[in-house]
């Protein structure tokens, strides 16, 4: 029997923003199969030119509503290097501690709002409460407590406030950051149980390997998260400078997010991506979790990103508590230099939680923007679920008895295994 | 739940996005303390971002962002239609928020910005009530979860919500954080209005005016007070139409 297969998910859910699949298979033949972002243009580049630099941090942050930080980050990094400003040891450390704590707010959102429900058969979290209460209950603490570090080295989670270029607005309270020191610590129990629970479902993680290009920060003593060199799984190594010889966006018909390529069609960024680049560079407790999913660079699974994540969180969460360590032993350290406006060029790249950001500004010499850029994380994963998409149709359309429904899960899993960010991708 | 023997009515609820970064929706999963009780007391029946359930058999359709793409006006037309109450939800669904500052660009020069010789359909930005009726703004970027459960416990005991009369500035006073402007740094904290505790001047930032003015604003004062600390009025500008709720007040 050779399989029809019609599928149409017009703004698939469970993601962030507005995205189509497209699937279309006549007797057993690939007709078509497509994904496409469909999301509202907003403008944030042409926007930017002749605002201030006080602005741009503050307005790049609304790119998104779940990587803000990480926006706000990538942006006055990109300001810090037009200006030639240098930042305080400890506004970089609570800088880094704000970047973990949306890794592991984002992360744990994915993984038990937007991902787990396909693996356990149900429509959302909200079901997955009244079948088992005791999963939810240790979800929502995780990520009650990641939200809360962002509150207070951040000011706010979402549209954070205390990122100013310079450095940190201000040091927290000592005795509030050695509190969730100690909630840090007691999560770890929390984090076990997440564990076994996603190795009872690991089973249940398809089986398609792609062989891809990955593209990340190149970690030298630890695990990248903001700045340094570039480096992609096919040997290619770049300075942050050059960041646009590794995205490479052009633009398409269909799509109002940007694609991206480097030395194949496309690329892919995010936890996976990290790890297949810097696999040594995490700590041991992290890279246990790893080998317990048996996930070793190169590995070229999309859906491994869900265990890609969860490593991260163990990454993070120790190192969360190494961060508030240092930072508590010298609460009164500076966290603001100083910043004197200059013309020139700049660029940040910042690994948010779906993979590594660019900013990159130009200014004149009174501190004003003539020329802004942003390549998101999404934006250059796009062409890549869109490829992967058409060999996995291709795969799984080979099995006589696959149906438009379990075609459909498997495509919709196959999107949110990148945990894609529409609106920041069309920024 | 039950208050004085008396169950409250649950109602069903619509969560839908436009233009924006969905940020403001995303508040509602957060709070996670009392995430659990919030769920309880309504019933999601529509939202994109974390269901795959997709009903339209809602009472209060709460909007996301703000309308910038013809196809964006039906889709608004059609959930006004079936909800019984529309809420605007945040400064891009009540304002237009920071993509208001879209509306001073040339589109076509914008598009060719970003987009190079490819065309992309854009309007100008609309906030939710420039395109349809809408009975209820909060406005925030983001919403504060805490106010959005406020509202949400009038609207499940059919009570009328007000918002606070007074400004931001009267919150930040409340938390004992440093006054902005005495510090010789721009805040908008004395003509924004209240209800959202005043984060940012606590986190080391100066009001932005995300959630508009406050009632009677006194906007003469406020940029005589700024002229006379002698801020730069060309910031001044920039902040206040950075949100899109002082649209006018300084050009």
């Amino acid at each position: 029997m050779k399989v029809n297969l019609n599928i149409d998910v017009h703004h698939l859910t469970r993601v962030e923003g507005h995205g189509n699949i497209k699937v279309r298979v006549e007797a057993g033949k690939l007709r078509e199969a497509r994904w496409d972002v469909v999301e509202t243009p907003r403008y944030f580049e042409a926007i930017l030119k002749g605002k201030h630099y006080s602005t741009a941090g503050i307005f790049t942050a609304r790119i998104c509503g779940i990587c803000s930080i990480g926006h706000c980050l990538a942006s006055v990094r990109a300001t810090e290097d037009a200006f030639g400003v240098r930042i305080p040891d400890a506004a970089a450390k609570l800088r880094l501690l704000a970047k973990h704590a949306e890794t592991l707010q984002s992360h744990w959102l994915h993984l038990f709002f937007l991902a787990a429900p396909d693996f356990l058969g149900l429509p959302d979290a909200i079901a997955l409460r009244k079948k088992n209460p005791e999963i939810v209950a240790i979800a929502l603490r995780l990520k009650g407590l990641a939200n809360g570090i962002c509150d207070l080295v951040a000011g706010r989670t979402t549209h954070p406030v205390s990122i100013l270029v310079g450095g940190m607005a201000r040091m927290p309270e000592r005795a509030k950051l050695l509190a969730f020191r100690d909630q840090l610590d007691r999560s770890l129990e929390d984090i076990s149980a997440v564990v076994g629970l996603f190795r009872n479902l690991s089973p249940k993680i398809p089986d398609f390997s792609r062989e891809t290009e990955f593209v990340s920060l190149k970690g030298v003593n630890e695990y990248p998260f903001i700045g340094g060199d570039l480096a992609s799984t096919d040997g290619v190594v770049k300075t942050e400078r050059e960041y646009k010889a590794m995205t490479n966006e052009y633009v398409t018909p269909q799509n109002t997010s940007k694609w991206c390529k480097l030395s194949r069609d496309a690329f892919a960024v995010g936890a996976l991506a990290r790890i297949n680049n810097n696999h040594g560079l995490l700590r041991p407790e992290a890279a246990r979790v790893a080998d317990l999913f048996g996930l070793r660079p190169v590995n070229h699974n999309p859906y491994m990103n869900n265990v890609a994540q969860l490593v991260e969180c163990v990454h993070c969460t120790w190192e969360s508590i190494r961060l508030i360590d240092e930072l508590a032993a010298d609460p009164a350290a500076p966290t603001m230099a100083e910043v004197e406006p200059r013309a020139g060029e700049g660029v940040g790249a910042v690994e948010v939680p779906r993979g590594i950001l660019y900013h990159q500004y130009a200014y004149d010499k009174t501190g004003r923007i003539t020329k802004a850029n942003c390549v998101i994380p999404t934006t250059q994963n796009n062409a890549n679920i869109h490829i992967d998409l058409n060999h996995l149709v291709k795969k799984f359309s080979a099995d006589a008895n696959m149906t438009d429904e379990k075609m459909e899960l498997l495509c919709s899993m196959l999107v949110r295994a990148y945990d894609p960010c529409i609106s920041c991708s069309v920024h | 739940m039950k208050y004085l023997g008396i169950a409250p009515a649950r109602p069903k609820i619509g969560v839908f996005d436009f233009t924006g970064c969905e940020g403001c929706e995303l508040q509602l999963a957060n709070k996670e303390e009392t995430l659990g009780p919030f769920l309880d007391a309504i019933d999601i029946v529509n939202f994109r971002e974390v269901t795959t359930a997709q009903g339209d058999d809602y009472d209060i359709a709460l909007i996301d962002g703000c309308i910038s793409r013809g196809d964006e006006i039906e889709r608004l037309k059609k959930i006004r239609q079936n909800a019984k109450v529309l809420v605007a939800v945040g400064s891009c669904a009540s304002f237009g928020g920071v993509n208001r500052m879209k509306n001073v660009l040339d589109l076509a020069e914008a598009n060719t910005e970003v987009y190079g010789k490819e065309f992309k359909e854009t309007l100008y930005t609309r906030s939710i009530k420039e395109a349809v009726k809408v009975d209820l703004e909060i406005p925030g970027c983001p919403v504060s979860k805490a106010e959005v459960e406020r509202i949400v416990q009038h609207l499940v005991w059919n009570v009328a919500f007000q918002f606070p009369n007074y400004p931001v500035c009267l919150e930040c006073k409340q938390r004992f954080s440093t006054c902005r402007m005495e510090m010789g740094e721009l805040c908008l904290g004395s003509i924004t209005r209240g209800g959202c505790n005043a984060p940012c001047p606590a986190g080391g930032l100066g009001c932005w005016g995300c959630r508009g003015p406050a009632p009677a604003p006194n906007y003469k004062e406020f940029l005589a007070l700024a002229e006379r600390k002698g801020m730069d009025m060309q910031l001044l500008a920039e902040r206040l139409n950075f949100f899109g709720g002082f649209e006018g007040v300084l050009k």
